[in-house]
């Protein structure tokens, strides 16, 4: 009698864990968008979208990595695990192809690619396209200026309206013993540096990136690569970049151009709103940031346009997600041009759509909003292959230390290096 | 169990009578014995059991499958190309310069710090061992904090206090020769490694020296008075009694230090992620199986870590005969 009465205590214990467990199902189903760190932006704008779903849809962020690197490694892991809980996912593009080569990236329905990518930047739309089709959402769109100081330039009588030459540049800071900022260290960003480099000397790193891994043919070896290499080659070996610069990432160049050696750097706009917000703090002369002042990437080649790097995030949908529709839905709401363009003036990243860039509040807060969406239009995306990685990888394993870039070999040996990793006969 | 006197027994002399008395006596004992030990057997399997089941999930299934997948062409984003090569992942990293110089890295690594370790480690251990009562508890308190850092933690402390930009050390020790603020640590092969190597013996030290303090108490102090009446110097006291009464704790810890240090990977993940030939095999077959997602080539690097793992404890109980029971005094 006892016993039954305990195992019907049982029965009613467990029936109330399920109904519990079924009462966090109620209501919309619930998205989970895996963003990268940010100021918070992308939490507001779920939020928003959640509202405006009206009970379709509920959005929860979830946050990845702060590296981009270690951004795919998880999400790449968990989709190949097919992860339904990935529904959205926000992904630097050089990362897309990769994941639309292994069936990772829900299909975007012809109608709403076309809607996503209208009035979009040029290089935003490149990077969120695969074999010729949308795969993901542009959302915002990063390139880098050539940021300088007013003063070094005065003094060198520089016209910074004109475009100018790495090779000035180089001149420049050679003669006022200035530090210039690139980023040198062993990591994306020097691949960053590297393709921009190469694609404004008028080359490609990779020349089919569509092709399999064994098929795939470097473009280093050639004229462009060489004088690539002899840029880097030049600011490394003649400690341009001053002795920070084997170790030098995106914030280190900040912080050396924040300081008495400064002189250019290129760098995302996020350096704007970061120097801004020092000294609204308190923690940065207010003269610095008058000082400072922006123009296109530099060119390689005197009259030839430079191809600034590209940056950014698009948004995916999830290959395994329980609800692609509504998922897809949820992307459109993320990506309007009145989202990218508050999350420009409050984030500091850069909208993908152009008419973003017309809003008021963006004009305000960035007065080189112009200067960065023709910049985007410039843009080079990275080599876009699925075996992105080992290329990046592979370029920063052989051009590292900047110093020892040599124009003669280090071209060559990368894309030997490199070839020779994707037919699968070299470790990395 | 029966110490009975069979009726036979009765028609022998007393003598033999006395005799296979004992001998049943001796007989149940036995068995009264071996139904103890069984019972403590199966008690022993009943406490180790789970452990060992649970050993064998995360531990042996983990190795067989890394055995497995390393026989294999085999990336995560292409799954259906996954190709039997049998031992051709095997065949490219052992003619890879890569891999050999990460080896020559990590053994040179492993054999600097565990050399510096056990130095600085014993003689922790012997300040630890003679402190005065009131200032042991603090004593040993102070010197374990380091090992209490997680590993990523301290590394991170120390490369941001090395980093050219936000650290303090070129600073503080710009009247040292070769030290200025245009000093970057993490730019050459030297300084990086001296970096990590810091950071690891700061770290693992207080392990070393702990290991060591419970075989300095193993020691026998009557055999220390003896050597003291008889005239000897500290120095020979430590060298002809001390030591020797404790080679079996130093080499347990050595050993174990040594296996820790082989597959060093959070200093150089944090520090240079393998920059400047800072590459150390654990980061070799992260690259490959994390990076990459080449899960067969990752998992053959982490076969052949476990092999040179396994050759070096192997080294270590037969080459030195480590007696591992010595050390918890059961011999």
């Amino acid at each position: 009698m006892r016993r039954r009465r305990a195992a019907a205590g049982a029965l009613g214990l467990t029936a109330a864990v399920v109904l519990a467990g079924c009462g966090g199902q109620d209501g919309p189903p619930t998205l989970t968008w895996y963003t990268n760190p940010d100021a918070g932006g992308q939490a507001v704008i779920a939020q928003r979208c959640t509202e405006e779903a009206d009970g379709a849809y509920r959005i929860e962020v979830s946050n990845l990595p702060r590296e981009a690197s270690e951004q795919r490694q998880q999400l790449a892991r968990r989709l190949a695990a097919e992860d339904s809980s990935i529904d959205l996912m926000s992904l630097d593009p050089p990362f897309i192809p990769e994941f639309a080569n292994a069936g990772f990236l829900a299909e975007i329905p012809a109608d709403m690619a076309e809607r996503v990518s209208e009035d979009v930047v040029a290089g935003a739309l490149a990077g969120a396209t695969w074999e010729d089709e949308l795969v993901t959402v542009p959302f915002w769109a990063n390139t880098q200026l050539l940021w300088y100081r007013e003063s070094v330039v005065e003094e060198a009588g520089l016209d910074l309206d004109e475009p100018v030459t790495w090779d000035q540049l180089i001149e420049v800071v050679e003669e006022q013993d200035l530090v210039l900022g690139v980023q040198g260290t062993k990591a994306e960003s020097m691949t960053v540096w590297i393709n921009a480099l190469v694609a404004s000397a008028g080359g490609t790193i990779v020349e089919n990136p569509e092709a399999p891994t064994d098929e795939i043919t470097l473009g280093l070896d050639s004229e462009a690569g060489q004088e690539a290499a002899r840029i880097m080659g030049e600011i490394g070996g003649g400690g341009l970049g001053g002795p920070g610069l084997p170790t030098a990432d995106e914030n280190a160049n900040l912080s050396v151009f924040q300081g008495d050696r400064a002189s250019f750097m290129v760098n995302w706009p996020f350096v704007w709103t970061a120097t801004v917000d020092a000294v609204d703090a308190g923690t940065l002369d207010a003269e610095v940031l008058e000082d400072i002042g922006w123009a296109m990437y530099p060119q390689v080649v005197e009259g030839e346009e430079s191809r600034p790097p590209y940056g950014g995030i698009n948004i995916g949908v999830g290959a395994f997600s329980e609800h692609t529709d509504l998922a897809l839905e949820a992307a459109e709401c993320i990506a309007t041009p009145e989202n990218q363009a508050e999350y420009f003036a409050t984030n500091g990243n850069p909208p993908a759509s152009t008419a973003a860039y017309d809003d008021p509040q963006v004009q305000d807060a960035f007065p080189m909003a112009d200067l960065i969406r023709e910049s985007l239009e410039q843009a080079e995306p990275r080599p876009q292959t699925p075996f992105y990685n080992e290329v990046s990888t592979g370029l920063q394993e052989t051009w590292y230390p900047a110093s020892a870039v040599d124009p003669g070999s280090t071209p060559a040996s990368s894309a030997e290096f490199i070839t020779a990793v994707l037919r699968g006969e070299r470790l990395l | 169990m029966s110490t009975q006197i069979t009726p036979a027994a009765g028609g022998r002399t007393p003598r033999a009578a006395a005799e296979q008395e004992e001998a049943e006596v001796r007989r149940g004992h036995e068995a009264e014995r071996s139904d103890r030990t069984r019972a403590e057997a199966r008690l022993g399997w009943y406490l180790a059991g789970p452990a060992f089941v649970v050993m064998l999930a995360v531990t042996a299934y983990p190795i067989l499958q890394a055995t497995y997948d390393s026989l294999f062409r085999f990336k995560l984003t292409a799954q259906d190309e996954r190709e039997f090569i049998g031992l051709g992942n095997y065949s490219m990293i052992l003619t890879d310069p890569v891999f050999w110089s990460s080896m020559l890295v990590t053994v040179f690594i492993t054999v600097v710090t565990v050399l510096v370790e056990l130095v600085l480690g014993f003689a922790l251990a012997l300040v630890m061992h003679r402190a005065v009562r009131q200032l042991r508890g603090l004593l040993r308190t102070a010197i374990l904090v380091p090992y209490g850092i997680i590993t990523v933690v301290s590394a991170f402390a120390w490369f941001y206090a090395f980093d050219i930009s936000s650290g303090f050390v070129n600073s503080w020790f710009d009247w040292v020769p070769g030290i200025d603020e245009n000093l970057n640590w993490f730019a050459e092969t030297g300084p990086s490694l001296f970096v990590i190597m810091a950071s690891e013996i700061w770290k693992t030290t207080p392990f070393i020296s702990l290991l060591l303090l419970a075989g300095l108490a193993q020691v026998p102090s009557d055999l220390e008075e003896a050597a003291e009446v008889d005239g000897a110097t500290w120095w020979q006291r430590l060298k002809r009694v001390v030591i020797p009464n404790m080679k079996a704790a130093i080499m347990v810890a050595v050993l174990f230090r040594a296996l820790d240090a082989f597959r060093i990977f959070d200093n150089v993940f944090i520090m240079t992620g393998g920059a400047n030939n800072t590459q150390v095999l654990s980061l070799l077959a992260y690259d490959q199986s994390i990076s990459r997602l080449e899960i067969g080539l990752g998992s053959a690097i982490s076969v052949l870590l476990f092999v040179c793992v396994i050759a070096i404890c192997f080294a270590a109980i037969k080459l030195f005969k480590v007696d591992l029971a010595g050390a918890r005094g059961e011999s």
